[in-house]
């Protein structure tokens, strides 16, 4: 027996094929098509489902039942608070900049599906795959930057301007720890290929091959990357008890509904990145010695998007664990954690890494 | 006291005493500034209260003075003008810092303009309003004509004042608070985190605060109005929607002070009930507050916390009064009903449950390193500052003010009990987080002492059935949650008050935010607003 889906996707490839005979392109075409849709399907679910976690989850923190009318165990709360939000009006303002005002949310969810398309969810499930993955995901994930920006700016109101202002000097600070860190992890792995990155983890993922550099670039991943998701205790973009709602206060309706998508997949996406850099991507945990083979064949027999998606929702949790424990930082004390503490441990955590690599590789010789 | 009655009289040759509860000396209008500098440099240097009192024939103004270093201690100034059309009175601002706002208010609602004091705009209502309604002869018809349309900012920002010049000629001066050029965002009326309708005009500096100009009134009810047409057992209602976090306390202020003019004889039980309920009110608050500061910070799991133990007090109150926040239990006399059979085994319950919940607190918020780093060294408040504005409570407690009412002029049943007032020295924002922690188990402590000593007996001493005050002046002061919370009545002997003001220790906690906030990051200011834990509808009485 085989649960992979690259199997059911081989199949649906073979049979268009063999329908369409000679117009391969007609194939591709349809093809892409498909796959767009199923991106943009699973975009939602995630986001669906992200939702009601985080809200069961928070409740669970704070002694709360969280919701539990909407269907069982309030399942449906989500589909429902989807169709009031597409059922608002979206409000326009008077003074502002109309065309980079209701531009922006685009272009945060633009740059949140870009990356999100190049994440690869199981054996063979891979939506763009190239040589440059892991630079491509780093560069389209900064387009969500200026989506905030100009949210920020063309809504006419100090608060959004603060808020814009603050979430620039936070993501682009925290790009930087984060792209070291998994630069760090390229240097182990050797490409930039996330399929190559993926599978030089088939014996032991990079978190364990890299030993106290890529624990280093891991704890530094997880906090970069969390600060990448404008999420508490970073949340200081959208501070509600300082700032109303931050750069997104004026938007409403769908409008609004992009960022609180955009938000909630980051999370998924920015989980996803580092399971593939650090923990292995769909591959399952492997230990690599002699007596464990039988272990290992046991877990091979668990497809390999169950073991994606399972890593994912559990850097997920730990995510949320701390969105709901901790107080938020102040602007000064960001900026110092990243220009002061994290980047420099990252630029000498590389070194260490680079060094690694090259005892690993003078052993190997 | 008979010394500075001598001192005020040496200087003040018409300086008279007058018969009242308190010691009260009477002082020419023209000599009040130099009586005020005495007596500042004297050690009187907390001014507790500034109240204006319309005589139909003249306009009082009454000063509550106290010293900081010996809280016991009240002295009652008076002064007065005749001048029914334009009377103007010397400030004391530049000597008692909290007269400030103050003398605004008496502005507004008397029409007293006062010397010197460089800021004259009213306080609570709109610039364009017209009379001053405490006056006597004030015509409260509903006016159809008053236009409802949204006065502009720059009639906020345009401040009046009037000096001397040299001449001895009344000269009047208009000064903009904020240049042209500065970028102001306005933080309320309605913001997440004003703990109330409070309207705060910031001027920025990218994310650093420059000047705060806060503004009230937004929830202005007149209940001090009111009060004047209404019985005395009536407007105890009114005084739990003052400061609604802790209304048992500030209706127990008003309870006192009738029954001291009264001379009415509580019974044991009800003071020992009373004192419990001050506590089970104080703590309620001051979770509400660690809460609401928590939230400020970005820690909604705190908040409910807070919350959630505080659903327990509450539910303490729902059985015994029917209330919940708005309890209403206290009467003149006594109390309105006896304990519920349950009260004192489900106190004697919380008071281990609320021990163990604290120190949960302490580990997840007071032990979080962000918590921390962000409340060290930021918000300091100097012990002469605090003095200076009458910031007593628990922020003066933090900058080291002795300054607890139970403590220094016991009330109640807090003489009989034995309790520590929870004393830091730093002022700083961890401070004033702290002590409101530390306070909660001060006053376990106290209900723990009463609960068990708890006498049987009447809950309600006999009262006419029509309330009347005897002719005078009465001030009572209690320590509610934020401070000193006080009571000033003038009776003339009717069953409504001629005159009735409350002190507000909120006030005074909005108008510490200029001077503590200067320099400080947008986020510090939301975290010091939460840490000095104001209660709107007590400044917007």
């Amino acid at each position: 027996m085989d649960f992979e889906l690259v199997n059911l996707i081989s199949w649906i490839d073979e049979s268009l094929r063999d329908l369409c005979g000679d117009a391969s392109w007609a194939v591709s075409l349809i093809e892409y098509v498909l796959i767009a849709i199923a991106f943009l399907g699973l975009y939602c679910v995630l986001a669906l489902i992200l939702i009601l976690l985080e809200r069961k989850i928070c409740a669970d923190f704070q002694c709360r039942i969280g919701p539990n009318r909407v269907g069982p165990w309030g399942l449906c709360q989500p589909i429902a608070d989807m169709f009031k939000i597409l059922l608002k009006e979206i409000i326009t303002l008077k003074n502002n900049d109309k065309f980079l005002f209701f531009t922006a949310p685009f272009l945060i969810l633009a740059g949140s599906l870009g990356t999100f398309g190049a994440l690869q969810f199981g054996k063979g499930l891979v939506g763009v795959d190239f040589n440059v993955g892991i630079f491509y995901m780093l560069a389209i994930s900064s387009l969500g930057v200026i989506g905030i920006l100009l949210a920020g700016w063309s809504s006419d109101n100090k608060y959004t301007l603060i808020g814009a202002m603050r979430s620039g000097a936070q993501l682009i600070s925290y790009e930087i720890s984060a792209g070291i860190s998994i630069l760090t992890m390229v240097l182990l792995g050797g490409s930039l290929n996330l399929t190559d990155l993926i599978e030089g983890q088939k014996d032991s993922w990079y978190l364990f091959q890299g030993h106290i550099p890529a624990i280093i670039a891991f704890i530094i991943y997880l906090i970069a990357g969390h600060a990448e998701t404008n999420r508490g205790p970073f949340d200081l973009p959208e501070a509600e008890s300082e700032l109303c709602a931050g750069y997104h206060t004026e938007y409403s309706g769908i409008t609004f509904g992009f960022f609180y998508l955009a938000e909630y997949l980051n999370m998924f996406i920015i989980a996803g990145i580092g399971t593939m850099v650090f923990l292995g991507g769909w591959q399952p945990f492997h230990i690599n010695y002699e007596w464990a083979s039988g272990f290992n064949e046991l877990m091979d027999y668990i497809p390999s998007y169950c073991w994606f998606v399972g890593k994912v929702f559990m850097l997920v949790l730990l995510s949320l664990w701390v969105r709901w424990s901790f107080p938020r930082l102040r602007i000064d004390q960001l900026l110092h954690l990243e220009w002061k503490i994290l980047m420099p441990i990252s630029l000498v955590n590389m070194l260490l890494m680079a060094g690694w690599v090259a005892y690993i590789a003078a052993q190997n010789n | 006291m008979e010394k500075t009655l001598k001192l005020i009289q040496s200087l003040s040759s018409t300086a008279e005493k007058v018969e009242a509860m308190d010691f009260t000396v009477a002082v020419a209008k023209d000599d009040l500034r130099k009586v005020a500098e005495k007596l500042k440099a004297e050690g009187w240097d907390y001014l507790i209260n500034l109240t204006a009192v319309d005589n139909q024939e003249n306009i009082e103004v009454v000063y509550h003075l106290s010293k900081s270093s010996d809280m016991e201690k009240l002295l009652v100034l008076k002064t007065k003008t005749e001048d029914m059309q334009n009377p103007i009175v010397e400030t004391v601002c530049d000597l008692w810092e909290s007269a400030g706002l103050y003398e605004r208010e008496a502005y507004d609602f008397f029409g007293i303009r006062f010397l010197n004091n460089p800021d004259m705009r009213r306080l609570f209502l709109r610039p364009d309003w017209v009379g001053y309604p405490f006056r006597k002869d004030y015509d409260n018809t509903p006016n159809e004509k008053f236009s409802t349309s949204v006065h502009d900012v720059a009639s906020m920002e345009n401040v009046p004042s009037i000096t001397l010049n040299h001449h001895g000629e009344i000269e009047e001066k208009n000064v903009n608070l904020f240049d042209n050029d500065e970028y102001i965002v306005n933080f309320g009326p309605q913001h997440p985190s004003t703990h109330g309708v409070l309207h705060l005009r910031i001027s920025l500096d990218g994310e650093n605060v420059k000047k705060i100009d806060p503004h009230f009134g937004y929830i202005h009810r007149g209940i001090e109005k009111m009060m004047e047409s209404m019985t005395y057992p009536q407007m105890l209602f009114l005084t739990e929607r003052l400061d609604y976090l802790c209304g048992s306390i500030n209706r127990h202020a008003l309870c006192m002070c009738v029954e001291k003019a009264m001379n009415i004889e509580v019974p044991k039980r009800a003071v020992y009930i009373r004192t419990i309920f001050d506590e089970l009110n104080r703590i309620a608050s001051h979770l509400l507050g660690w809460a609401c500061m928590c939230n400020d910070m970005g820690s909604i799991t705190s908040f409910i916390y807070g919350f959630r133990d505080r659903e327990k007090i509450m539910d303490i109150f729902q059985e015994t009064c029917g209330g919940r926040l708005m309890v209403n239990y206290y009467v003149i006399g006594g109390v309105a009903q006896d304990l519920h059979p349950n009260t004192v085994n489900r106190i004697k319950e919380f008071i281990p449950y609320l021990r163990e919940m604290i120190k949960e607190y302490h580990t997840l918020f007071t032990g979080n390193p962000i918590a921390r780093d962000r409340m060290t060294n930021c918000g300091f408040l100097s012990k002469e500052k605090a003095v200076a504005l009458g910031m007593s409570g628990p922020n003066g407690r933090a900058s080291g003010w002795h300054c607890d009412v139970r403590k220094v002029a016991p009330y109640a049943a807090y003489g009989e009990v034995n309790f520590d007032e929870v004393l830091h020295k730093g002022g700083d924002t961890i401070d004033r987080y702290m002590i409101r922690l530390e306070e909660i188990e001060q006053s376990l402590r106290i209900i723990e002492q009463l609960i068990d000593k708890l006498p049987d007996g009447d809950f309600k001493a006999k009262v006419p059935a029509i309330v009347k005050v005897p002719a005078g002046e009465y001030y009572q002061r209690v320590e509610n949650a934020r401070g000193d919370f006080g009571v000033y009545i003038k009776s003339t002997g009717e069953k409504s008050p001629y005159r009735i003001k409350f002190r507000s220790p909120s006030m005074v906690a909005v108008s510490g935010l200029d001077p503590i906030c200067k320099g400080t990051k947008v986020a510090d200011l939301i975290m010091i607003g939460g840490s000095l834990d104001y209660v709107i509808p007590c400044i917007d009485r």
